[in-house]
């Protein structure tokens, strides 16, 4: 099994800072981690390889300081890792973002392919889904629990707002994740020893083929004009009963909002 | 203080400390409140390699010495004693293997210590034998190919938690200290079973057990050493294990030693943080050198053991004694320094505080130690005027 996980560096805060000229994080100063939900895909990614062998690779998109999240994921117990890095890459949104990863994964060559269910600085939890996009491979995004994988087939459940989905999927396959999922390991001492030598594998533009054009600035077609939360106010409601009455009560309902 | 550590000596120490506070911290208070023996937190310890650090590399541990082991287990204790009381025990039950067992032992048994799949007990103390180790009752005797063990042990930590157990018995009771010997017994051997757990003041979430012996039957090849042996056997683990003890004092006096600092300054008395008062000030001073003192000799009779050094008796029984009666005392002054609050178990210093007496007390009573570095003194002297 070849399991590649999609990790990114963030500032280590919750409260990002935006500069309000440019519309851009601001990093200076602030200590960055690995995003806290590509944890639990590094942990996933290690307990899909207990059980079935294989190789976890982690891998990021970033300047060359990233190669420390690189590390640290090594330290946890990740066979190898790979920073994608190159000057081309620099202002991609997620759409090159995406495009740039799935390039590389197309290179390294990957059964599964684990993200966090989004970054806490960007948020978007847009780059997972658009990288399986741009490999023309199923996702399946928000899994809480992963109950079987095996050559060619994997089974997971995906959190949902009331409860969650039982789903079955071909192999390769994207599944972005979220804290239930698992508690993400502490470091090995073994790890981080063979962290501290470990070789960075670097792959540039050049070497995964990627086109100049979708690449950095020039390739990512949004453009932030400002950032913020949206009011979350979807109405719900749940209709319980026997089939008949469920059905009854959605036409009426349904009816009501004028949509039959 | 910087004590010229390695980078790995560092990387075990940041380690630890990450374990420290994010596994042990948030469930200390409810294990010392429950009594409860912390499997996920052994767990863990296991997965980081920390169980394998003084094993050598031959049977899959990283081959470190006394100081890594130290610096580890003050980290832990940081966080709290009764988590590193069941890891430094550990190591005090692999010792006898360490240093004495057969290659065949070594095989058999530290893969299983270094991954953390079992852990260790050490069963020397009994009803009749504590700081008078001669008043040991449990005995040995070969019958054919095997030891018959018979006698109860008393107070022992990893009791019933530990798959391995290293215990002292009588295989001659006529030649006085030369008729003890070393045993390794596994748990589950029939005859073999454990007592009640001890309900303590303190590392509450250690196990302590009674360990009962009725006919249990080991091979010969059990034996740790030789036979007779069993005195030099527990004396020399217990110089190699106490400057872990010292390690336990280093760190839960610097882990009171913070909490006071942290509540005086921000603890406001007649309009002013009371950390501006001298009375408190001299206190904090007063127990910021000693921890100080402390830790740099336990790190340096560590490295004085890991250097190779043949007889460290003296030097580990001071660095056993001044460290844990530090930490006796800068655990109460932390209290003394919070006042109230300290005396409430919504801060964690007077868990510290009823943590630290063991200290004092277990590995060899304070008092013992100080005959151990006397009778040195004397042989010294001895030795000087000859």
């Amino acid at each position: 099994m070849k399991i590649v996980v999609c990790v990114k560096q963030v500032p280590d805060t919750a409260e990002v800072r935006i500069n309000p000229e440019t519309n851009t994080l601001i990093r200076d100063g602030v200590e960055s981690i690995i995003n806290p939900y590509d944890m639990h895909a590094i942990e996933a990614g290690l307990q899909i390889r207990e059980k079935t062998g294989g190789k976890v690779t982690v891998l990021t998109m970033g300047p060359p300081q990233a190669e420390n999240a690189l590390r640290e994921a090594i330290s946890m117990g990740v066979d190898d890792a790979v920073l994608l890095t190159d000057r081309s890459f620099a202002g991609s949104d997620t759409w090159a973002t995406a495009y740039a990863l799935s390039k590389a994964i197309e290179h390294l060559g990957a059964d599964v392919i684990l993200c966090g269910k989004q970054a806490i600085d960007g948020d978007t939890a847009q780059v997972g889904p658009e990288i399986a996009e741009f490999l023309d491979i199923p996702h399946i995004a928000y899994i809480r629990k992963i109950e079987d994988v095996k050559e060619g087939r994997i089974v997971v459940q995906r959190l949902m707002d009331e409860g969650y989905d039982l789903m079955e999927s071909s192999l390769p396959v994207l599944l972005t994740v979220v804290r239930e999922l698992n508690v993400p390991r502490m470091p090995s001492l073994k790890g981080k020893m063979a962290a501290k030598k470990a070789g960075i594998k670097k792959l540039t533009a050049a070497d995964i083929g990627a086109e100049e054009s979708k690449l950095g600035l020039r390739g990512s077609p949004t453009q932030v004009r400002n950032i913020f939360a949206p009011e979350a106010k979807r109405d719900r409601k749940i209709i319980d009963g026997t089939n008949e009455e469920i059905i009854d009560a959605l036409v009426k309902e349904l009816t009501g909002l004028k949509c039959l | 203080m910087d004590y010229l550590l390695t980078e790995e000596q560092i990387m075990i120490r940041d380690l630890a400390r990450q374990i420290a506070e994010e596994k042990i911290v948030p469930v200390r208070a409810e294990l010392d409140e429950t009594g409860t023996f912390p499997h996920d937190i052994m767990k863990t310890l296991a997965q980081s390699d920390l169980f394998g650090l003084f094993i050598p590399e031959e049977y899959g541990g990283l081959g470190k010495g006394c100081l890594e082991l130290a610096i580890a287990v003050e980290e832990l204790s940081r966080a709290c004693l009764g988590v590193s009381t069941t890891y430094a025990a550990n190591a005090l039950g692999t010792y006898p293997l360490l240093l004495f067992g057969s290659d065949e032992q070594k095989k058999r048994y530290l893969p299983d210590i270094a991954a953390g799949k079992k852990l260790v007990a050490f069963g020397l103390t009994e009803a009749n034998a504590g700081s008078d180790a001669g008043g040991i009752q449990t005995t040995a005797r070969l019958e054919g190919n095997e030891y018959v063990i018979n006698g109860t042990k008393q107070w022992i930590t990893n009791g019933g938690e530990a798959g391995i157990y290293t215990i002292i018995g009588i295989t001659d009771r006529s030649k006085g200290p030369r008729g003890a010997s070393a045993f390794v017994v596994e748990k589950g051997t029939p005859g073999f079973s454990f007592g009640k757990k001890e309900n303590k003041m303190g590392i509450r979430a250690s196990a302590t057990t009674e360990l009962i012996f009725d006919n249990c039957r080991v091979p010969k090849e059990n034996i740790i050493g030789k036979e007779g042996m069993g005195f030099v056997v527990a004396m020399k683990t217990l110089d190699n294990s106490r400057t872990g003890v010292g390690s336990q004092g280093v760190g839960v006096a610097q882990g009171a030693f913070e909490e006071a600092v942290k509540f005086a300054r921000q603890r406001v008395q007649f309009g002013h943080p009371v950390i501006t008062f001298q009375a408190v000030q001299h206190m904090l001073a007063d127990m910021g050198t000693s921890i100080e003192a402390a830790r740099a000799l336990v790190y340096a009779v560590s490295r004085f053991i890991d250097a190779g050094a043949k007889d460290v008796s003296k030097e580990s029984a001071m660095a056993k004694v001044f460290a844990t009666d530090v930490a006796m005392r800068v655990t109460t002054d932390a209290v003394q320094v919070m006042g109230g609050s300290g005396y409430m178990k919504e801060y964690p210093v007077e868990k510290m505080m009823r943590d630290a007496k063991i200290l004092q007390i277990y590995e060899g009573t304070n008092q013992i130690q100080r005959n151990v570095i006397g009778q040195a003194l004397i042989k010294e002297a001895a030795k000087a005027n000859k």
